[in-house]
């Protein structure tokens, strides 16, 4: 294989990585930054990337499959580069004020890597790799906020609680290599026997990812986390982090454990029953805005294991479809909080009563968010959860279909109370006006067009259906 | 004639709604209501005019474009006798909502924009033929109502404008479960389907039927006050802004009594003739129920919330007799209290904009000084108390005389009991007629109120044309309907 090869299948990686070598050297080599002129590069750059990955299809594996490369895994690469660059747009007017401008990105890109490397892992090595390579920098912008407290509690829980999910995926992983004789997953599932040992390090994996998706009973750090960190870190957190680990935890379970189907769509379904309706429930009690979708995100969580428990082809697409619509919707939504918390420096849902008086754009953005949230039509959000609860009719799982029909009525009602404070509740001094930023107009013109359109174009799902595979 | 445009029209309205600012979105809204008034006015026409031509098929003006085809989901579009009537009832209504309020000051663009949204809905509603757009466009036409009551509307509206969208988005999913299941069921080797006319010629096994006909019955119930699921209707009637008020009584209960009769009594005939006694029996205790609750009010709009309760019975009543004059009998209720409490509605908010107070007995005498309004708001109760000549006695008639005619002991008696509601109609009608217009004026300052505003007699004009229209020629209607019904439910009819 020549090298030119080697590239073109691991375009993001280099890119990424060229990137970092480029932002070493210029805070290296210049005395004075010019941060707008890098954040102008890094999005340009972004673009180029999300560009280069429609050209030509590159399918196979390399490293002795170590790192595959398929259509799907590129459409998810895709769909996290897309996402950063978005974040990247948000996060502009705030990041410009930042003295450490630089090493937010160095630190952003480091993360990305380390996604790029997880979603195209072939072998439980390169899997583990690409994880820590994810979440360890991930801490770090946790930490970003050096003046607030809550901002370094936040990244010192995510440490911890990364640290710990880690140990316990490793410890499995270790079994698995004890049991199998490999870490290949081509070679673990065949290896794979549904012997009582095997089962327990299925357990142990399940663990790991029901910790990074903050999967009930594993989510307490994602509350606390989401608050502390600063909002560009929090919507890469939520929307980045667990699209792509949940991507990688579905392929996992399809392409390593098909043999323990069984058992595993009966933790899921579990799983999933009790994600959405704790995380509602929690939800419904939120006072702070970042708290509140921080729960939001982990019911949302719950509605995808419902199509990762489908297990056909239809459902991944849903899966995928899912995550590309709630990249939208959630990134709207945290561009309002974004924009109204830099300004002045208000995160609680009191806060924002009244603001339709005052911005009526920003009140219709958030609307916008939150009822494809909660998946009212004509938002995108209504035909990614019809989906999700369809594939999961015709897998059959009547049951768990109930449970979620029941609690999308309850998440609407606190999706509404969002909804009550901006246009209903009266405000004696609401937020005042706010100029908004090209950058951010251009997030939420772009998120406009995706939760309003992407429901109804049916070549979007018809693209990434064209993708998939299942069990 | 292309169906398509019937969305469209309503499409295009709200873009115009949205670009032009402040006033002007009342003219964009009428000319767009009355544009489709027009089309619906003429779609009857042609349909007429395709009928009498000796086209037979069920449904007329069919339209099928693949949309998610891995899923099996078209665009698929159709009408048939029963979804005219309602289109016609929804155009009618919506004029009318939009010309009741052509005084709004508080942000009436955004006021319009979702009016005309919910009737989006509504018309897309009535015109699908495959349960994933149906479902699409049912719940597109719930959700907007929680913006209008709570900013709109008056009395303890966020409690009612929550508690109405909670419990109708808790039907909505009862009804997603259904046609889940529906698509599960259907799949023969794959994908199933959510094609209404395909779904129509599967046949359900018996446990099937039993298992998911409830569900999408109950869920389609809650919308049409199904008892005890009608709690929402009165908080949310009564609270709601006039032209919100008119939309949800007039047309979206009548989404609930349309899924019933036409997607739910259809795809599960057995089913429903199983648990049509327990229908039965909800629907007699809803009727009256709803009209001895009425006699207790005093605020005239909370009256006319819980009279819609007892009317919406009579739908229920209809079509769970299982015969052709009573199923006839229901759409005709439906259309027919669909006007009847739009008008009701209206003139209560008329009224309620002059006088300020809701409650009847502060009123008094207010025929002398609103000649007009006065009027209206007596033909508005005659109709609702059924006298000959207007819609009210055309359909509950047809609904008496189609109950009637099942001979047991059972059904004679839930007949006898509905029609006793009649009397207590009459009781609490009259009565608010009479102390809210006849007599002396109770109040100095009621003497100097101005009679209707042009549009607001025109909102009447239109609205009691239709009473009359069904009410003295219910045949061409009628027969609109009962062909429909024929072919539709050869399987449920008894």
């Amino acid at each position: 294989m020549s090298l030119l090869n080697y590239i073109s299948m691991m375009r993001f990686e280099v890119f990424a990585l060229g990137i970092i070598v480029l932002l070493l050297l210029v805070k290296i080599f210049s005395e004075k930054l010019n941060t707008s002129f890098i954040l102008g590069f890094i999005n340009v750059a972004l673009v180029g990337l999300l560009v280069a990955g429609f050209i030509g299809h590159p399918h196979g594996n390399i490293f002795g499959r170590m790192f595959l490369n398929d259509g799907t895994i590129m459409l998810e690469k895709q769909i996290i580069t897309f996402a950063t660059l978005l974040i990247f747009l948000q996060a502009n007017f705030w990041l410009k004020k930042q003295e450490n401008c630089l090493e937010f990105c160095l630190l952003l890109f480091s993360v990305l890597i380390g996604m790029y490397f997880l979603v195209s892992s072939g072998n439980f090595l390169m899997f583990y790799l690409g994880l820590e390579m994810a979440t360890i920098p991930l801490a770090a912008l946790a930490a970003f906020d050096f003046g607030r407290m809550r901002s370094a509690e936040g990244a010192g829980k995510m440490i911890l609680s990364s640290a710990f999910s880690s140990a316990i995926l490793l410890f499995g992983l270790s079994l698995i290599y004890g049991t199998t004789g490999s870490l290949d997953f081509n070679e673990v599932r065949d290896a794979y026997s549904s012997s009582a040992l095997q089962l327990f390090t299925l357990a142990f994996v399940f663990v790991g990812f029901a910790f990074k998706i903050s999967i009930v009973p594993f989510h307490l750090w994602t509350a606390d986390v989401y608050e502390g960190s600063p909002v560009a870190v929090t919507s890469f957190l939520s929307v980045v982090s667990k699209g792509a680990s949940l991507f990688i935890f579905m392929t996992v379970l399809y392409r390593v454990f098909p043999m323990a189907q069984e058992t595993w769509v009966h933790i899921l379904v579990l799983l999933s029953a009790i994600t959405m309706t704790i995380g509602n429930l929690f939800a419904m009690r939120q006072t702070n805005i970042k708290r509140f979708l921080a729960f939001s995100s982990i019911t949302q969580a719950g509605y995808i294991l419902i199509g990762v428990a489908a297990t056909s082809s239809l459902s991944m697409a849903s899966v995928i479809y899912f995550i590309l619509i709630y990249t939208f919707s959630n990134i709207c939504a945290f561009t309002v909080v974004s924009i109204i918390s830099d300004r002045n420096g208000k995160e609680d849902i009191d806060d924002y009563k009244g603001l339709y008086k005052t911005n009526p754009l920003l009140s219709i953005a958030m609307m916008l968010a939150v009822f494809s949230l909660a998946g009212i039509p004509p938002t995108a959000g209504f035909f990614g959860k019809l989906f999700l609860l369809t594939s999961g009719a015709s897998s059959g799982l009547i049951a768990l279909i109930i449970i979620a029909s029941l609690n999308m009525i309850v998440s609407l009602y606190y999706y509404l109370k969002i909804v009550k404070a901006m246009f209903v509740d009266k405000n004696e001094s609401p937020i005042e006006k706010i100029s908004i930023d090209i950058s951010a107009k251009t997030v939420l013109i772009i998120c406009f067009v995706g939760i309003l359109a992407v429901g109804f174009i049916s070549f979007v799902f018809e693209y990434i259906h064209s993708l998939s595979f299942g069990l | 004639m292309n169906l398509s445009f019937l969305i469209l029209i309503p499409l295009l309205t709200l873009i115009g709604i949205m670009l032009v600012n402040g006033k002007t979105a009342r003219v964009v809204a009428f000319v767009g209501s009355l544009l489709q008034l027009g089309l619906a006015i003429f779609l009857l026409f042609a349909y007429m005019h395709e009928r009498g031509a000796g086209n037979v098929s069920s449904v007329l003006f069919e339209e099928t474009h693949p949309w998610f085809s891995q899923w099996n989901i078209n665009y698929h579009i159709g009408v048939d006798g029963i979804s005219i009537a309602m289109i016609l009832l929804t155009s009618v209504v919506l004029v009318g909502g939009v010309l009741v309020s052509w005084k709004m000051e508080y942000q009436s663009k955004e006021f319009f924009f979702l009016l005309v949204l919910l009737a989006t809905g509504a018309f897309g509603f009535f015109i699908s033929l495959d349960l994933f757009t149906q479902f699409f466009f049912f719940e597109l036409a719930v959700v907007p109502k929680y913006l209008l009551i709570s900013i709109w509307g008056s009395g303890k509206k966020e409690y009612a404008a929550m508690k109405l969208v909670l419990m109708l988005m808790g039907g909505s999913s009862l009804v997603l479960i259904s046609i889940l299941g529906v698509y599960y069921y259907s799949a023969v080797g794959g994908v199933g389907t959510f094609d209404l006319k395909k779904l129509g010629t599967i046949g359900f096994s018996h446990e099937i039927q039993m298992f998911l006909f409830p569900m999408m019955f109950v869920g389609f119930g809650v919308l049409s006050a199904l008892f005890p699921f009608h709690t929402w209707a009165p908080d949310g009637h009564s609270s709601a802004p006039t032209a919100a008020s008119m939309f949800l009584a007039g047309i979206s209960m009548k989404l609930g009594g349309y899924g019933c009769l036409r997607v739910a009594m259809v795809l599960f005939p057995e089913a429903a003739h199983a648990y049509s006694p327990y229908i039965i029996i909800l629907a007699c205790i809803g009727i009256l129920y709803g009209a001895l609750v009425t006699v207790k009010q005093r605020d005239i709009k909370m009256m006319n919330a819980y009279s819609s309760v007892s009317h919406c019975g009579f739908v229920l009543l209809g079509m769970a007799m299982l015969t052709k004059t009573a199923i006839v009998g229901a759409v005709l209720q439906m259309v027919s209290h669909g006007v009847m409490t739009a008008l009701f509605f209206a003139v209560i908010g008329m009224m309620y904009e002059r006088t300020h107070t809701r409650m009847g007995d502060q009123m008094g005498g207010l025929l002398k000084v609103m000649p007009f309004i006065g009027t209206v708001f007596i033909i508005a109760g005659l109709t609702s108390l059924g006298l000959p000549g207007f819609s009210g006695f055309v359909a509950e008639m047809t609904v008496f005389v189609g109950s009637f005619q099942v001979q047991d002991l059972f059904h004679r008696s839930a007949t006898i009991i509905a029609t006793m509601s009649l009397v207590v109609t009459a009781v609490y009608i009259l009565r608010a007629v009479g102390i809210s217009l006849w007599g002396p004026i109770k109040n100095k300052e009621f003497e100097l109120l101005p009679d209707a505003t042009w549009n607001e007699k025109l909102a009447s004009i239109i609205l009691i044309a239709s009473i009359i229209l069904i009410g003295s020629m219910p045949f061409w209607i009628s027969d609109l309907i009962a062909k429909t019904t024929e072919t539709l439910f050869s399987a449920v009819i008894k």
